[in-house]
């Protein structure tokens, strides 16, 4: 109870600390943003009061696993996700049809693209990584959570952070600095997050039952301990005021560039890579009921990512005031990425050996071979689309942005989806999913949305990237931007139309999901029948014998 | 010569002869002579906990 009282009484201090800078605030922005760290504070202290007892007696059963923060975290992923690429679609219609920006400086395009962008990286993503990595440390340790207390604290800590992030978008707050927008003080306030993730994770490993630590919890420590390392160099940067929400970077001009890439292309590959194959070489075995192809590979595939992707952001920076042999440097350690990348799909694919028909009779693992095969897919794309020459072509068009959906869609969109099945009916204890075939639906919605996505891009990032470099005889180009703008217009529409595919499927997906949570399960015809003959299924008759004599004597039971 | 110029020569001569030989070590270590009983238990380490899931 002191524990409860000392907690409440630090909460209520935190939110007159956050009123008061709410009241000395230089800008309306942080002035909001304070108030809602004020709200946060209260409800945070009401909760403790509430739920003193409980809080009393958690930790202190040791023999079932702490699944409540991953119960929240499914819900959160789901919705999350959905709001996310709702974001996405909206934003690829205001593409098509700027009249969608409405005017207002709050909806441009400008701002809500970065909500879309946090909104399914750090919220979806980020959710479904900080619930499977909970699920999974605590199932390969055979332990419990380690600091229950701080592991709410890290769930609802970066529930806040999405908050505090998607609105101070909407308002004009950026950093502008791609997947790394939020403010200094959005900055600190996720490194105490991050800190606190690590403790948690750290401390269950360190406590684990298990004496070998299983390769996935290997790639989701890797992830936590990049992704701090990357945050916390990127966002170096000095506030106008304590009570502002404007801050400068500590670096300039192609420092600063390279730094952003630095962090930018490893947020790709610690946060979007390191992290999910850590949900690939888990859940993967798990579904497929076989253990992975190669456990040796995996491990080489452990060392290749973590010794290469932490080189190859400059390839961001190709024909840029970067030195050139830093540009050649993040070119060819892209390229070099693509062998452990290859491998690792392979190992993850081939983890099916030998029950490829599961492919046909179970969704959930259809759905982790697709996006096993995306995994394979962007990390030949990208590799491809470093080298200079290539580069030249792609860089700054719509291909890129294909390149990055065909990652995000197919294999994070599709790995998380198929972990979300996996986790809802273990978590709340139900007999199996309210529906599989719904998410057959889900499958092919979310297929054909990606199709669509990248098809599209690819034209009109070619499209692009060609008519930029068209020179007329006399030596002038021969195409005006808002030439190739209107050129690629179609294009625009059946990228939308892939988004709003994908957007249905997840709509499937979530309300599966709720069903299932709500403990219904759903009147249909199961996914595979036992395929029985009973004509066949009898002795040859004694060619000898009568042939009245030989059937309907003995049938099977049916 | 300039700080610039000593890091640079650093990192492409002992840094990446440093990180060749760390990646090199941490990769062969995976061949050495009975790891592959030691992965192959690894690897069904997930299912041991079935009955309880």
């Amino acid at each position: 109870m002191p524990a409860a009282l000392a907690k409440s009484g630090g909460l209520f201090l935190a939110m007159v600390v956050a009123l008061v800078a709410m009241a000395q605030a230089q800008d309306t922005a942080f002035a909001i943003h304070m108030a809602i760290m004020a709200l946060a504070a209260l409800i945070a202290a009401l909760a403790v009061i509430a739920t003193a007892d409980v809080n009393a007696r958690l930790g202190h059963d040791e023999s079932v696993y702490d699944d409540a923060p991953i119960r929240w975290g499914v819900i959160a992923t789901t919705f999350w996700g959905v709001v996310g690429l709702l974001a996405g679609l909206f934003i690829a219609l205001q593409l098509a049809y700027p009249v969608l920006n409405f005017n207002l400086e709050y909806t441009t395009f400008g701002r809500l693209r970065p909500l879309h962008t946090s909104a399914v990286i750090f919220a979806f993503g980020g959710n479904a990584l900080l619930c499977t990595s909970f699920f999974v440390v605590q199932r390969t340790c055979r332990a419990r959570l380690a600091f229950p207390g701080l592991a709410r604290f890290v769930f609802w800590g970066y529930q806040l952070f999405i908050v505090l992030a998607a609105t101070g978008y909407l308002l004009g707050v950026t950093e502008a600095k791609e997947y790394a927008e939020p403010e200094w003080y959005v900055d600190l306030w996720l490194t105490v997050v991050w800190v606190s993730y690590l403790i948690v994770f750290g401390g269950t490993v360190i406590k684990r039952r298990e004496p070998h630590i299983y390769v996935a919890n290997w790639f989701y420590l890797a992830f936590i301990i990049t992704v701090a390392m990357l945050h916390l160099i990127n966002n170096l940067s000095l506030p106008v005021s304590l009570v502002g929400a404007k801050s400068y970077s500590a670096f300039a001009g192609v420092q600063d560039a390279l730094t952003q890439w630095w962090y930018g292309h490893n947020a790709v590959g610690f946060f979007l890579t390191a992290g999910f194959l850590a949900m690939m070489y888990y859940f993967v075995p798990k579904q497929a009921e076989r253990p992975v192809y190669s456990y040796r590979l995996s491990i080489i595939h452990f060392w290749s990512l973590i010794f290469l992707y932490i080189w190859a952001g400059p390839h961001h920076l190709h024909y840029t005031a970067l030195p050139d042999w830093a540009q050649s440097l993040g070119m060819v350690f892209s390229i070099m990425l693509w062998m452990p990348s290859w491998g690792g799909m392979i190992n993850g694919l081939m983890t099916l050996n030998g029950a490829w028909d599961k492919i046909r009779t179970d969704p959930i693992i259809r759905m982790m071979v697709l996006a096993l095969a995306f995994y394979g897919m962007s990390t030949f794309e990208g590799p491809m689309m470093s080298i200079k020459s290539v580069n030249s072509l792609s860089h700054y068009t719509d291909w890129t942005i294909g390149h990055v959906h065909s990652g995000a869609l197919g294999w994070n969109g599709m790995i998380t989806f198929a972990c979300m099945y996996y986790l809802a009916p273990r978590l709340w204890n139900r007999q199996r999913l309210y529906s599989l075939r719904l998410i057959n639906w889900h499958f092919w919605l979310a297929t054909g949305g990606i199709v669509f996505y990248t098809a599209s891009m690819w034209v009109a990032g070619i499209t692009q990237g060609l008519m930029w470099r068209e020179y007329g005889a006399d030596g002038y180009l021969v195409n005006s931007f808002a030439e190739t703008v209107a050129a690629i217009h179609p294009m625009f529409l059946l990228r939308a139309f892939g988004g709003l595919l994908y957007l249905s499927g997840a709509l499937v997906f979530a309300w599966n999901i709720a069903m299932t949570i709500a403990g219904r399960i759903r009147a249909e015809a199961p996914m595979t029948e036992t395929p029985y003959d009973a004509r066949a299924d009898r002795p040859l008759p004694d060619p000898a014998s009568a042939p009245a004599s030989a059937p309907g004597a003995l049938q099977p039971a049916e | 010569m300039s700080d610039y110029d000593a890091l640079r020569h650093f990192a492409d001569s002992w840094g990446l002869l440093a990180m060749t030989l760390l990646f090199i070590s941490f990769v062969g270590w995976t061949f050495r002579p009975g790891a592959r009983r030691h992965h192959d238990d690894a690897a069904r380490l997930i299912f041991r906990s079935d009955s309880d899931d």
